[in-house]
């Protein structure tokens, strides 16, 4: 797929993202729009996830540690075609669409999130199993820059290392923001890389929101065999929604009708 | 016979490794002391060591578990329990993954190790979790049976297993029903005593005197009410027993049942008695703790 269709299907996504958070009036606009390139590459391009083997478990997985961007993980299976429920059940009661995503609730979620920092030791297991059944299958891991101060994040990499996990892939979405600001003013969990090299990791920068990056970044980690690879990607939080990119007030708040007007103007398609 | 029932798990479940392909089995740098060990032995390259991480163990443990494997995840009951306690219920509970989580070094028997290691409220904050099971065998013969059927079980469960050596309750030949508190002695006077773990030989000891009935509840959660609230119904007078805080244990689950009931018969709990434990040797600690058939007696003699 070319780059400008993944764009088409980027910007289809981010307008479903910020209307399921518009519609619930509750949810995270921010993150997810941030991540949503990476999410778009993932299952359009690199894993192997289909409609005939989304129910299965013999496929690619995507753990998205940072549960609470599962606007983003709701918005990419519904684009792929991947999962047939009312994106505008979001978070509404009786809804397989929870604030943050259930597995047993919707075929394409391949773990319950949310809890913060949990994914990638879940991935680590996943990525064991897959060793074990000896199949080729890969497991991708999402997980914010703000989540990495959770202490389990490296527990569970010194363990993806140690098990020469090389069928893992950690994606650090470096957005540079978390709920109470600026990460480096909250705590500091900055530089992700070199704690991730520190760690005996194959380590890769990327342009999160550059699909020839994103590209570049998931080829090389598939082809790196004996260690975990961890991309660390740079991204904008609330990217293409003028008003939200780079401002952490929009981590967890919904738009009012006339902000939601704007977002949608600034995600209007452009031929 | 006296054995302790971390090492019939260990046994147990090197048998059980060999024959199911699908088992993995977990632990966290404390494999001669949980006896994971013995399934190490037999089967490396299906044990997994974490390291002393216990919340990544339980992670691993939930994505192993994901992709379709039966997991034995363990560690002491302390650090299994309390430190990992929030993996356990959103990355194993809440997505109900098979996921057994064996604990050894649980309760006040730990002896030496003392309060830091001594955990009093594992089955409190087990049994509080949805979708998690609670079993708590008494001897190695239960301790064997229970792991058995937790592997066949789908879903999370917790058992509750001791460090120092408990005395044989039942045999070789027993045939377990873990659906069922087991009516280990009809008793013809008004007393009735309700035991769990090593507290089960306990009761035994101080029923002959009493001519107590004494019921072995190995399955904290299901609870056998049935079984429970007749034989409370039929008794005067009753007692738990738990090796464990009479808060959230035992004691909590019957006294639970019954007040869904119009059954008037009081209860009263023997146990750890909202405190930490402290260093001792294993029988002295029991001792000073009140968890003896001496006390048992002292308690229903009044």
């Amino acid at each position: 797929m070319d780059n400008n269709e993944l764009k088409k299907h980027a910007l289809n996504i981010r307008r479903n993202i910020v209307t399921m958070v518009y519609n619930a009036q509750s949810g995270h606009p921010g993150g997810s729009l941030g991540c949503a390139d990476i999410l778009t590459y993932l299952y359009f391009e690199e894993m192997n996830i289909t409609k005939d083997n989304v129910a299965g478990k013999n496929r690619d997985k995507f753990v998205l540690s940072k549960g609470h961007c599962s606007p983003a993980l709701y918005a990419v299976l519904h684009e792929a075609g991947l999962m047939d429920e009312d994106l505008n059940s979001f978070r509404q009661i009786d809804s397989k669409l929870q604030g943050h995503p259930n597995m047993n609730y919707v075929d394409g979620v391949d773990m319950s999130t949310g809890s913060l920092g949990q994914g990638i030791s879940c991935g680590v297991g996943m990525a064991i199993a897959n060793k074990l059944d000896k199949n080729d299958n890969r497991v991708y891991v999402l997980c914010g820059d703000g989540e990495s101060e959770e202490g389990i994040v490296w527990e569970a990499l010194m363990a993806a290392c140690h098990y020469k996990l090389d069928n893992l892939c950690v994606i650090f979405d470096l957005n540079h923001l978390q709920i109470d600001g600026d990460v480096e003013d909250v705590v500091g969990p900055l530089p992700l890389f070199d704690k991730a090299k520190a760690f005996n990791a194959n380590t890769i920068e990327c342009d999160g929101h550059d699909f020839d990056s994103i590209r570049k970044a998931f080829a090389t980690a598939r082809q790196t065999k004996g260690v975990p690879t961890v991309i660390v990607a740079n991204t904008t939080k609330g990217k293409g929604v003028s008003f939200m990119e780079n401002n952490y007030a929009w981590h967890g708040a919904a738009p009012k009708e006339e902000e939601y007007k704007i977002a949608m103007e600034d995600l209007k398609e452009v031929d | 016979m006296a054995q302790e029932t971390r090492n019939a798990y260990g046994e147990k479940i090197a048998e059980l490794i060999q024959k199911d392909e699908n088992i993995v089995v977990l632990d966290a740098d404390l494999t001669k002391s949980t006896k994971t060990i013995e399934a190490k032995k037999v089967c490396p390259e299906r044990h997994f060591n974490a390291g002393i991480a216990e919340c990544n163990m339980m992670g691993m443990a939930a994505g192993l578990a994901a992709s379709g494997k039966t997991v034995f995840a363990s560690s002491f009951a302390v650090f299994a329990t309390g430190r990992a306690f929030e993996i356990i219920r959103n990355s194993i509970c809440y997505p109900k993954l098979n996921v057994k989580v064996c604990a050894t070094h649980a309760g006040l028997a730990v002896g030496e190790d003392g309060a830091s290691h001594q955990s009093v409220e594992d089955v409190a904050i087990m049994r509080v979790l949805p979708n998690m099971k609670v079993f708590v065998p008494c001897d190695q013969y239960e301790t064997k049976a229970v792991i058995e059927y937790v592997a066949k079980l789908n879903g999370p469960c917790y058992v509750r297993l001791g460090r120092g050596k408990v005395e044989d309750v039942y045999n070789e030949d027993t045939v377990f029903d873990l659906t069922k508190a087991d009516v280990l002695r009809k008793g013809n006077g008004d007393v009735v005593l309700f035991a769990m773990g090593l507290m089960v030989q306990e009761a035994l000891k101080a029923a002959e005197e009493l001519d107590a009935t004494v019921i072995n509840v190995s399955s904290i959660k299901p609870l056998d009410e049935e079984t429970i609230l007749k034989e409370l119904k039929a008794h005067k007078r009753a007692y738990t027993c738990e090796e464990h805080s009479i808060i959230g244990g035992l004691y909590s689950a019957i006294a639970e049942a019954k007040a869904k009931t119009d059954i008037t018969v009081p209860i009263t709990p023997i146990g750890v008695n909202d405190t930490f434990g402290e260093s001792g040797k294993m029988k002295d600690v029991l001792k000073k703790y009140g968890l003896t058939a001496e006390h048992i007696l002292e308690v229903v003699k009044g």
